[in-house]
C-alpha cells in the first residue's frame, strides 16, 4: 500500500522519546478526553463510598422504581431513579465501576503476562514448544469464548476468581501471537545478533534486549483488550453467571431492569450507558495510544 | 495447488476438534453439580439404588477416559445421548428443533451487517476525514463499544414498547405459523405461499438481528474502509481513472473487488463472533434458538445438551475460518504459498 508520506511521519523519529510521545498523545484531543473519562470512572469507583448518595444495596421501599430527574420522594432524592427494590441507581452505578475496572485490569494484566511470556518463549526457542503451543492456540481460537465462559461460570456459580479465569482463558492468545511474532522477527535483528556476539545470556537477550522493543504494541493491545473484557464481564453478569449478585455490577443491573423495560426504562438504560461510555473511552484512548506507539497498525 | 491447500487445512482441523471436544467434555465433567440430582430435583422421593441405577444407565459411573471415548464415538454418529432437562429426549432431536431458528436469525444478522457495512465502508473511504467518514468512524466505534444485550434492550424500548412497531420476543405470531418444511420460518412461509407468515417471521428478526449485527457491521465497515483507502491509492486505480473510466466503474469494479479480499477474513472471523452473540441476544429477546437453549441447558446442568451445543458452535466456527481461508486462497494466490 503506497501512501503519500505525511509531514507527521517524517517528523516521527524526533518524537520517539518519552516526552515526545507524551506531547504527541496530548496533542490528540480525543484521546486526552477519553483518557480523562476513564480516569473519572476510576476515581468514581475508588471514591464510591464517599461520593455515592446512598449505600448501593440500601432499599427504599417508599421509592420503588422512582423516575429519574424527578423531585425528592419521601425526603430522598434519586437523580437517576431507583430500581424495583428501591435501590438508588446512581449509587449502584458508582459502585459498579469498581468491579468492571478491577476485573478489567486484573484479567488484562494476567493475560498480558501469561501471553507475552509464552509468546516470547515460543518465538525465541521455536522447535517443539512452539509447535505444541500453536496447536493449543489453534484449539483455543476455535473455541466460542462466551459459551466456554458460560460453562465454567455455570459450573462454579457466580464468583470472582472463576470469573477472572473464565475471562482470561482465551484472552492471553492475542498477547501470545503478537509477542511470538515480534520476537520471531527480533531474534534475527542486528541488535540482538550483536548482543549475542558480545556474549549476552539468553535471559539478558530476552528481557533486556528484546522485551523493551516489543512492549509498545503489547500496551496498545492491552488497552483495547480491556474494553473487550469489560463487555464480556458485563455480558456474563447480564446472564446471571458473572459477578455475584451481592456486588453491584452494571451487567447485573441491566438484567434487573429487563423485566421492567415496559414501565421503568431507566433501570436498564443507565447502567448500560455507563458500560458504553467507559468502553468507548477505553477504545478511543487505546486508538490514540496506537497511533503513537505502534505506527505499523495505523489506519 | 488450491485443492492441496484446502485438504491440508482440513487435516489440521482434526487435532483442533479433538482438543475442543476434550475441553468441553472435561469442563462439563469436573463440575461439582450432579446431573442425576439435578434431574431428580423435582421428582420427589427416590432411593439411593434408583440413583445408582440411573447413573449406570447414563454411563456416569465409568472412568472418565472411557466416558470421553464413548462420547466421541457417539458424537461422530450425531448421538449425544438423552438430554437431562428435556425428559430424556435425544439431544440430537432437541438441538435439531432449535437449530433452524438460530440459523435463520444468524443469517439474517449476517445480511444486515454486510448490506450495511460494505456500502458504508466504501462511502467512508471516498473522502477520508470527510463528514461521512467521520460519521462512519463514530458509528463504528459505538458499534464496537456497545454491549449487545443493552443495545437489544434499548431497541426493544424504542421500537417495541414506546412505539408498537416491532415484536420484542419470539419467532413468529402463532396465528401466522406456516406449514412445516424446513423449520426456517421465512423459507417455510415462501414454500407455503403465506405472505403474513413471511412478514411476521421477518418482523420478529429485525430487532434481534440488528442487535446481533451491530459489532460485526462495525468491524467489517472499518476493514472495508481501510482497505479501500489503501487500494484507491494504487497505481492501477490511478491508471483506470486516467483511461477515463467513470468513477463508479473505478470504485465499484477495480477498487472494491481488490479491497474485498482482505475483508473476507474479517467477515468470517466476525461471523464466528456473531455465533457467540446468539446466546446473549436470544436470551434478551426470548428467541427460541440454539443460543438460548445453551444458556438454559447450562442453568439446568444438562451436560449432554451443553456438550452438543458447544461442539456445534465450535465446529461451525472452525469451518467458517477454514472457509474464509479457502476463499481467501482462491481470491489471492499469494496466500497459498505462504
Amino acid at each position: 500500500m503506497t501512501q503519500p508520506v505525511t509531514e507527521e511521519q517524517i517528523l516521527e523519529p524526533v518524537a520517539a522519546t518519552t516526552p515526545g510521545m507524551l506531547r504527541l498523545l496530548l496533542s490528540n484531543r480525543v484521546a486526552v478526553v477519553a483518557g480523562l473519562v476513564v480516569v473519572g470512572f476510576l476515581v468514581m469507583g475508588l471514591l464510591a463510598p464517599a461520593l455515592a448518595p446512598y449505600h448501593p444495596n440500601a432499599h427504599h421501599p417508599e421509592a420503588i422504581r422512582a423516575a429519574p430527574f424527578g423531585p425528592a420522594e419521601g425526603g430522598h432524592r434519586f437523580l437517576l431513579g431507583t430500581d424495583s427494590l428501591g435501590r438508588d441507581l446512581l449509587s449502584r452505578i458508582m459502585y459498579g465501576a469498581r468491579v468492571s475496572i478491577l476485573l478489567g485490569v486484573v484479567v488484562v494484566l494476567l493475560t498480558l503476562v501469561v501471553g507475552t511470556g509464552l509468546g516470547m518463549l515460543a518465538g525465541y526457542f521455536r522447535g517443539s514448544f512452539d509447535a505444541v503451543m500453536s496447536r493449543v492456540v489453534d484449539t483455543l481460537l476455535a473455541f466460542p469464548f462466551l459459551i466456554f465462559a458460560l460453562a465454567i461460570m455455570a459450573a462454579t456459580g457466580p464468583n470472582l476468581v472463576a470469573l477472572v479465569l473464565a475471562l482470561a482463558f482465551k484472552g492471553w492468545v492475542d498477547f501470545y501471537r503478537v509477542a511470538r511474532g515480534d520476537v520471531l522477527a527480533a531474534r534475527e535483528a542486528d541488535y540482538v545478533t550483536a548482543a549475542r556476539g558480545l556474549g549476552a545470556s539468553t535471559p539478558h537477550l530476552l528481557f533486556r534486549e528484546i522485551l523493551p522493543n516489543i512492549v509498545p504494541p503489547l500496551i496498545v493491545l492491552a488497552t483495547l483488550r480491556m474494553a473487550t473484557i469489560i463487555i464480556a464481564e458485563a455480558s456474563l453478569s447480564f446472564l446471571g453467571i458473572g459477578v455475584p449478585p451481592s456486588i453491584p455490577a452494571w451487567g447485573t443491573m441491566v438484567a434487573d431492569g429487563r423485566a421492567d423495560v415496559a414501565s421503568a426504562w431507566w433501570i436498564a438504560t443507565f447502567p448500560g450507558l455507563a458500560i458504553l461510555l467507559l468502553v468507548l473511552s477505553v477504545n478511543l484512548f487505546g486508538e490514540g495510544l496506537r497511533d503513537i506507539l505502534d505506527p505499523r497498525m495505523r489506519k | 495447488m488450491w485443492g492441496r491447500f484446502v485438504t491440508q487445512r482440513l487435516f489440521q482441523l482434526i487435532p483442533v476438534l479433538l482438543g475442543v471436544s476434550f475441553i468441553v467434555f472435561l469442563t462439563m465433567h469436573l463440575t461439582p453439580g450432579d446431573p442425576i440430582e439435578h434431574m431428580l430435583g423435582q421428582a420427589g422421593r427416590i432411593t439411593q439404588e434408583q440413583i445408582e441405577e440411573l447413573r449406570s444407565h447414563y454411563g456416569l459411573d465409568r472412568p472418565l477416559v472411557l466416558q470421553y471415548g464413548r462420547f466421541l464415538a457417539n458424537a461422530a454418529r450425531g448421538d449425544f445421548g438423552p438430554s437431562y432437562s428435556h425428559h430424556g429426549r435425544a439431544v440430537a432431536s432437541v438441538v435439531a428443533e432449535r437449530l433452524p431458528a438460530t440459523l435463520e436469525l444468524t443469517l439474517f444478522a449476517f445480511l444486515i451487517a454486510i448490506v450495511f457495512a460494505i456500502p458504508a465502508g466504501v462511502i467512508a473511504s471516498l473522502r477520508p476525514q470527510g463528514i461521512l467518514d467521520r460519521a462512519a468512524t463514530v458509528g463504528a466505534l459505538l458499534g464496537i463499544s456497545m454491549p449487545g444485550f443493552w443495545l437489544g434492550i434499548v431497541l426493544m424500548i424504542i421500537f417495541g414498547l414506546q412505539r408498537d412497531w416491532l415484536p420484542i420476543s419470539g419467532r413468529i405470531d402463532l396465528a401466522a405459523m406456516p406449514e412445516y418444511y424446513t423449520g426456517l420460518y421465512t423459507v417455510d412461509a415462501l414454500l407455503s405461499g403465506s405472505a403474513p407468515a413471511l412478514w411476521s417471521a421477518l418482523k420478529h428478526m429485525v430487532l434481534p438481528g440488528i442487535a446481533m449485527a451491530a459489532p460485526m457491521a462495525a468491524m467489517v465497515m472499518r476493514m472495508v474502509r481501510s482497505s479501500m483507502i489503501g487500494v484507491l491509492g494504487q497505481d492501477y486505480v490511478q491508471f483506470a481513472r486516467a483511461k477515463g473510466l467513470p468513477e463508479t466503474t473505478v470504485v465499484g469494479k477495480h477498487a472494491l473487488r481488490n479491497a474485498l479480499i482482505p475483508t473476507v477474513n474479517i467477515v468470517a472471523l466476525q461471523t464466528g463472533l456473531l455465533l457467540s452473540g446468539n446466546m446473549i441476544i436470544e436470551t434478551v429477546f426470548q428467541y427460541p434458538g440454539l443460543g438460548k437453549l445453551a444458556v438454559d441447558a447450562i442453568a439446568a446442568a444438562d451436560y449432554p445438551l451443553v456438550q452438543a451445543v458447544v461442539l456445534i458452535y465450535a465446529v461451525s466456527y472452525v469451518l467458517l475460518n477454514l472457509g474464509a481461508d479457502a476463499l481467501h486462497a482462491a481470491l489471492d494466490p499469494r496466500v497459498r504459498v505462504a
